[in-house]
């Protein structure tokens, strides 16, 4: 836009290119290093001698014959038994997003479509959580859990998951339903349907765009989470992330890290492919709060 | 909307943070007024040939008893918030009787944890969210000047930093800032120190942490700003062109006051998400230089025996900084919302 009809001198766009450049760097490169580095042996990936042996694979090739090598994934699913906590993030992540998008879009719905004053107190409060650090909740869930034998579980977690997505899931839905017209409900109901009727038949057949964006973040919410996760669940219901921190502990020792090291990479993955397939509704939905101002 | 249809629709979501948020909340907030229990002791005389001692020994029941009677423990008021963990205000007014210097004042307040997190969290928070916002807007305006077909590459390989896990992210990079990983040992090379190590020092720690920061959260600005740039009016910067302004003053006189509420935006969500910072300090190994408000409440949890009125107390504490943290905003807000008063 800003320029396009003026020429840019050729050092303004040296510069320019070189700054891309230099982010494009910034931002990709340390995950394709690891990437590819999680195919070799630890003293491939910190070859401190010569750094091209993290690319070759020389000490990869002596001890397996090849320089890509599956045992650190083998040492992470298998030995370390990584599928676990992998099955259960999935079922976090399903459920977190299942129930708290059905919930949220109630409420957002209901907020854009009240104009009484506790509705704008409502967003308040939910800003205010939003702000909130989960962890600061976190000694008030432990005492309660202990005492009715829920901890550990995986639904007392995708519960509490729900509750913290809450705020922030209802702010988006709360926008985006402000842009779908007043009127087409309001037609409905003059119609003679009820208000959850005017919901059922005219909203949410038009609602979905926002609906996925919504789940999206509400999905990485719960596959981020580490605080919570890692507080509220036992060993055996573990999830992703704080298996990995307590890789940090048992690996490093053990000299596994390469257990650690395919274990986060076998993490990001799923969120790669998340970006590459929904680009553009994280992007509107990053800024969709941003452009009310 | 009725206030009868309204309430039916908002009460799944107004239960969910009722009983997970709202009511935890005062949870923690009674827990950090409450001490555990001390035990319950028998004392009993014993006599013998030689004499009389007492001998006390715990009377396990009434303890079990007392701990069932009242599960939240002793009441010991303001005590916590008092004590050397948290706002230690003996210590810190004999630190200020017996200073030296005000800087040796400072250096002394380090050695109380509390205040060591509150340092480090600050610290963090005032450098990093300016310098998001800075980055954010200069690789907006540079990628904005790109080619379409490569834009939307540099908004896909721009989002990865921002959507990993943040665990995940600052082990990558903790892996390669390793003395032996490639950034590392490189930076060993470039300065001809064998012994360079990020992790040894206080202020090399830090920087870590803050240009992980940086890192982090730089495409969340760049994707507001960039998409705020697609809505400069042309009209004005043409004018502006006409009158002779050059490219920097167009993007200073133009573009940043078009954009200024965008900042606004980012740095509300910047101050709330950078105070809370606590994974990369797990992520880099780095609390025996950096600890944070959030990290001290996770330590407090996971040791063997769970201190949950210390980490209630903290909690209680860092809720009070969002809230002055928040307070501008919410001002701000009430003032837009009863424009006459």
């Amino acid at each position: 836009m800003t320029s396009n009809q003026i020429k840019r001198p050729l050092g303004l766009q040296l510069l320019i290119y070189g700054f891309v450049l230099l982010w494009l760097i910034l931002a990709a490169f340390p995950f394709f290093w690891t990437m590819w580095g999680s195919f070799k042996v630890e003293l491939d990936f910190f070859s401190k001698g010569d750094w091209t042996h993290a690319i070759s694979g020389v000490r990869t090739q002596a001890v397996y014959g090849e320089s890509f090598t599956g045992a650190g994934y083998e040492g992470a699913w298998i030995q370390e038994e990584f599928w676990r906590a992998f099955s259960n993030t999935a079922i976090v992540c399903f459920f977190t997003v299942l129930t708290s998008l059905t919930i949220a879009t109630l409420g957002g719905y209901a907020l854009s479509r009240s104009g009484f004053r506790y509705s704008f107190w409502l967003l308040i409060i939910a800003l205010v959580f939003r702000a909130l650090p989960p962890i600061t909740l976190v000694s008030g869930y432990l005492p309660p859990f202990y005492a009715w034998n829920i901890w550990g579980l995986l639904p007392t977690t995708i519960i509490v998951l729900v509750a913290i997505n809450q705020p922030f899931t209802l702010w988006m839905l709360h926008s985006f339903f402000q842009t779908i017209p007043k009127e087409l409900d309001e037609s409905a109901k003059v119609d003679g349907c009820t208000q959850f009727q005017a919901f059922r038949y005219v909203i949410i057949p038009v609602m979905w765009p926002g609906v996925i964006t919504a789940g999206l973040f509400s999905f990485l919410l719960a596959y981020n989470d580490f605080a919570v996760t890692a507080v509220l669940l036992s060993q055996d219901n573990q999830t992703m992330v704080p298996k990995i921190a307590s890789f940090m502990g048992t690996t490093q020792t053990e000299g596994n890290v390469m257990f650690a090291v395919a274990a986060v990479v076998s993490s990001i993955i799923p969120l790669f492919l998340l970006v590459l397939f929904f680009q553009r509704q994280l992007v509107s939905g990053l800024t969709a709060g941003a452009v009310k101002g | 909307m009725k206030h009868k249809t309204f309430f039916w629709f908002f009460l799944p979501t107004a239960l969910a943070m009722l009983l997970f948020i709202a009511l935890p909340l005062t949870s923690v907030v009674s827990q950090s007024f409450h001490a555990p229990h001390e035990e319950v002791l028998l004392v009993s005389e014993i006599c013998d040939p030689f004499g009389c001692a007492t001998e006390s020994t715990i009377d396990h029941q009434a303890t079990e008893q007392l701990k069932k009677d009242k599960p939240l423990g002793q009441w010991v008021g303001f005590e916590i918030y008092a004590d050397r963990n948290h706002l230690a205000f003996k210590e810190v007014a004999e630190f200020w009787q017996t200073r030296s210097s005000f800087t040796g004042f400072i250096s002394s307040l380090n050695n109380l944890q509390f205040y060591r997190a509150m340092g480090f969290t600050l610290t963090y928070v005032i450098v990093v969210t300016p310098l998001v916002i800075l980055f954010g807007l200069i690789i907006a305006l540079a990628v904005n000047s790109l080619h379409r077909h490569l834009k939307g590459l540099m908004v896909f390989f721009s989002l990865l930093p921002m959507i990993v896990t943040p665990l995940v992210g600052s082990l990558i990079l903790f892996w390669m800032i390793d003395a032996r990983g490639i950034v590392g040992s490189g930076l060993q090379e470039i300065f001809s120190d064998p012994n360079l190590s990020l992790k040894a020092s206080t202020g090399l720690t830090w920087v870590t942490l803050i240009v992980y920061g940086v890192w982090h959260s730089a495409p969340f600005a760049f994707i507001v700003f960039y998409a705020g740039l697609q809505t400069v009016p042309k009209e004005t910067l043409e004018s502006a062109m006409i009158d002779g302004a050059s490219r920097f003053q167009q993007v200073i006189h133009v573009v940043v006051p078009h954009l200024s509420p965008l900042v606004a935006f980012v740095a509300l969500i910047q101050l709330m998400d950078n105070f809370r910072v606590f994974e990369p300090i797990v992520g880099f190994s780095a609390s025996a230089h950096a600890t944070s408000l959030s990290w001290i409440i996770w330590n407090d949890i996971g040791q063997e025996i769970r201190l949950f009125s210390s980490a209630a107390t903290t909690s209680v504490l860092t809720i009070i900084g969002v809230v002055i943290l928040l307070l501008p905003v919410l001002i701000r807000t009430w003032r837009e919302f009863n424009p006459e008063k």
